[in-house]
């Protein structure tokens, strides 16, 4: 076959010298002629195509200590406090994956923006305040050598909930709760909220709660970006693509009363690049999902949940997005500068945005009314029917919309919650079978504000095996087989 | 790196400038080449050592913590003498001047102050703080709201005064009826939302605010919010352009037919 392969290139070679004059030399089509005569090789080669040198810039390193999967902002949010956190100084090496470097579906993006200490759980308001001070201070956490500063748009406004009849002693006790922790908020009756912000019909409200300092909206993509900075100037590598495998090992041990147990362990993340079938096994040690709406599909792919239904293998991960809808509208006899975030009576929610009397707003549907996950279409008629009429009562303001609603609805988008179907709580820690995986994600629409506190809490988990500033023990995984909720009190 | 002390004294001074686009007011008095010249070679030298960077860091974090000192809390003396004394020294100590009740101003520099006269006023309220030009923060702001019958407060050209420490004012909102922010390099019309608590304020001084985006939309909407206040600041035609102007010399001309 070689042989055969010779003499063609004698043959051609000489067919070449003969047809040119001889003082010529070489025909100029020298590179053509040599692929040619790669490609009658290879054809006669047996094999495939083998490239031993060729460009695997785009793809993720075959080895990582941790990997993150979802680069939102827990997931930076987490690589960052481990980079803080370790012990010495670039011993971990971490990488990040997210499918999408846009960010164009990712939560956080889309997101509204606000954080409030105003929660029933003691945990979920100590996590929205260390995140406050740590957006107060973000520019010397996340400084970056010769980067100009960070500024996160913070209004200082405020959320203002309020509450009807049913509603109110529930509310009471949760400012108590929040006052003990160390947040500032102060009870209005109607006559108060009345004098405070005339525009307010306080038709129905017996009470209401204001957080009068650390609490209000801000820019979301700043801190994303802020953080990404930061933590790539800490030495965190990212990578487009998507996980497509998770390669475990599993072993089967006995618990003390001798029932058996399949514990596994993760040791390797498939990375399947985009558009395309290539992938890259990436060796590591410890996986961080913090994919947001999809951590579901995730923690699917490391097994958990397949097994018999009412045991630990069985209980899945109930994290799944649901699709909530933000309206941009104009008002221009809207409330004035000192708006806060208003939450109402019936769910609707509105802040103001901007100088120009435009405010966000949106509601969260019930369950029956769940639209479809599937795409990040918008529904108008959902703000007609849903969002207007309790904002318009409580608002007579807005009632300069009822005859023009289409037209004054400046924008509208889509987003998505990681909602948690068991409590709609957070989900933080490592999973009790597959010790390698840790949560950080199913926050179902208060991701953001808790993002810094919780990134520092599963640090401290990965690193030191227990929480040390903030005990998250009661957002542990386990609780989904013990079937203990860990619900926030809302007000009706 | 040789000679660390030599190299600290060269850098010093040269990052006080590089900084000072991003913290301003530091008070670097080396000419304009030397000192480009200087943060050019500082970033050249950053980006190809590690030492470099780690140095950068730490000066940085020094400037941090120098601000952070100057702002601690006066627990002590507040326990010992009382608000009123704790946060006439805090206030003293940054360059600020004081006015208690029925007194006149005392500054830190002037004429006939000393810290032993300052007990005397242990329980004289203070009725006016002059912290203009002062390293005051957000931590720093403890002090002087404890002072809880504080009539007049000025915080002109404050470097660290941002939209964070308005937020903590309307614990003042019962006595303050005086307050000016002119000249403060963080505040926006995102802390300026936050005065509406301060329902006694009779006179607000808002001019010359860099960071407000719309400095002639942002003084209507804050006259809005508090009806009995007096708003000095910004024209509200400020914004505005000299539109009409060009439209009549526009008539005057001759149309083409």
């Amino acid at each position: 076959m070689f042989r055969g392969a010779v003499w063609l290139l004698a043959g051609r070679g000489s067919l070449g010298r003969g047809l040119s004059t001889r003082s010529g030399g070489w025909t100029p089509d020298w590179t053509e002629k040599v692929s040619e005569i790669k490609k009658k090789i290879q054809s006669a080669l047996p094999g495939g195509a083998w490239h031993p040198l060729y460009d695997t810039s785009h793809l993720p390193p075959e080895h990582s200590d941790v990997v993150i999967v979802g680069g939102g902002v827990l997931g930076l949010s987490v690589a960052y406090w481990l980079k803080r956190l370790e012990k010495p100084r670039g011993a971990i090496k971490v990488l990040v994956v997210d499918r999408d470097h846009t960010y164009s579906q990712a939560s956080t993006g889309l997101s509204v923006g606000g954080i409030r200490q105003q929660f029933s759980l003691p945990e979920n308001i100590q996590l929205s305040l260390f995140s406050v001070d740590f957006l107060r201070n973000i520019n010397e956490y996340l400084a970056v050598v010769n980067d100009p500063p960070l500024d996160v748009q913070f209004n200082p406004s405020g959320y203002l909930f309020l509450a009807s009849e049913k509603g109110a002693a529930i509310m009471e006790n949760n400012v108590k709760v929040q006052r003990q922790e160390g947040a500032k908020v102060c009870l209005m009756s109607p006559e108060q909220l009345r004098n405070k912000f005339p525009w307010i019909n306080t038709d129905g409200v017996a009470l209401a709660s204001y957080g009068l300092e650390g609490e209000g909206w801000f820019d979301p993509w700043c801190l994303l970006q802020g953080l990404r900075r930061k933590v790539q100037s800490l030495g965190v590598l990212f990578s487009q693509g998507e996980v497509t495998r998770f390669i475990t090992s599993s072993s089967h041990m006995q618990t003390t009363s001798g029932k058996g147990v399949t514990m596994k362990r993760i040791h390797e993340v498939h990375v399947k690049m985009d558009h395309s079938l290539e992938y890259q096994p990436v060796e590591c040690a410890i996986v961080i999902n913090a994919a947001g709406a999809w951590s579901g599909q995730v923690a699917e792919l490391a097994g958990i949940g397949k097994g018999p239904p009412d045991t630990l293998e069985g209980t899945k991960l109930p994290v799944e997005p649901r699709k909530r809808y933000v309206y941009l509208w104009h008002c221009p006899e809207g409330p004035g500068l000192e708006t806060p975030f208003v939450a109402d009576t019936s769910g609707a929610y509105f802040r103001r945005e901007g100088l120009g009397h435009n405010y966000l707003g949106g509601c969260s549907p019930t369950e029956e009314e769940e639209p479809d996950p599937g795409n990040l279409e918008v529904d108008h008629d959902f703000f007609q029917d849903k969002v207007w009429p309790p904002l318009a009562h409580r608002v007579p303001a807005f009632q300069c919309l009822k005859h023009l609603v289409r037209l004054q609805v400046r924008s509208a988008w889509a987003g998505y919650y990681d909602y948690n179907t068991f409590d709609q709580n957070g989900v933080v820690g490592p999973h009790p079978l597959v010790s390698n995986m840790y949560f950080a994600t199913g926050f179902s629409g208060h991701g953001l504000q808790q993002a810094p506190a919780v990134g520092r809490a599963v640090a401290e988990m990965v690193l030191e095996g227990q929480f040390r500033t903030i005990d998250l023990s009661s957002f542990l995984f386990s609780r989904f087989y013990l079937g203990e909720k860990v619900e926030e009190r809302n007000i009706i | 790196m040789a000679a660390p002390r030599a190299c600290l004294r060269l850098v010093a001074p040269i990052w006080n400038l590089s900084a000072s686009g991003s913290r301003c007011l530091s008070s670097a008095v080396t000419p304009e080449g030397n000192q480009r010249k200087g943060g050019m070679l500082l970033q050249f030298l950053a980006d190809r050592f590690y030492d470099v960077e780690a140095l950068r860091d730490y000066l940085f974090q020094k400037q941090l913590s120098k601000v952070h000192k100057k702002n601690r809390s006066f627990v002590g003396i507040k326990k010992r003498y009382g608000p009123y004394i704790a946060g006439a020294s805090f206030v003293l100590k940054q360059g600020g001047a004081v006015k208690f009740q029925g007194q006149e101003w005392i500054r830190a520099t002037g004429h006939g102050y000393s810290r032993l006269k300052l007990l005397n006023f242990q329980a004289v309220p203070i009725e006016a703080v002059d912290a203009s030009d002062c390293a005051i923060n957000y931590e720093g702001l403890d002090n002087i709201l404890a002072l809880k019958e504080l009539q007049s407060l000025f915080l002109q050209r404050c470097p660290h005064v941002d939209d964070w420490c308005l937020s903590r004012l309307h614990q003042l909102a019962s006595s303050l009826q005086e307050l000016s922010l002119a000249g403060c390099p963080r505040i926006s019309e995102r802390g300026l939302a936050c005065l509406h608590h301060l329902q006694n304020l009779r006179r607000l001084d808002i001019s010359d605010l860099p960071a407000v985006s719309n400095p002639g939309l942002t003084q209507i909407l804050v006259e809005e919010m508090l009806p009995k206040c007096e708003v000095v600041g910004a024209e509200w035609a400020q914004g505005l352009k000299s539109g009409p102007e060009e439209q009549s010399q526009d008539t005057a001309s001759p149309l083409p037919t």
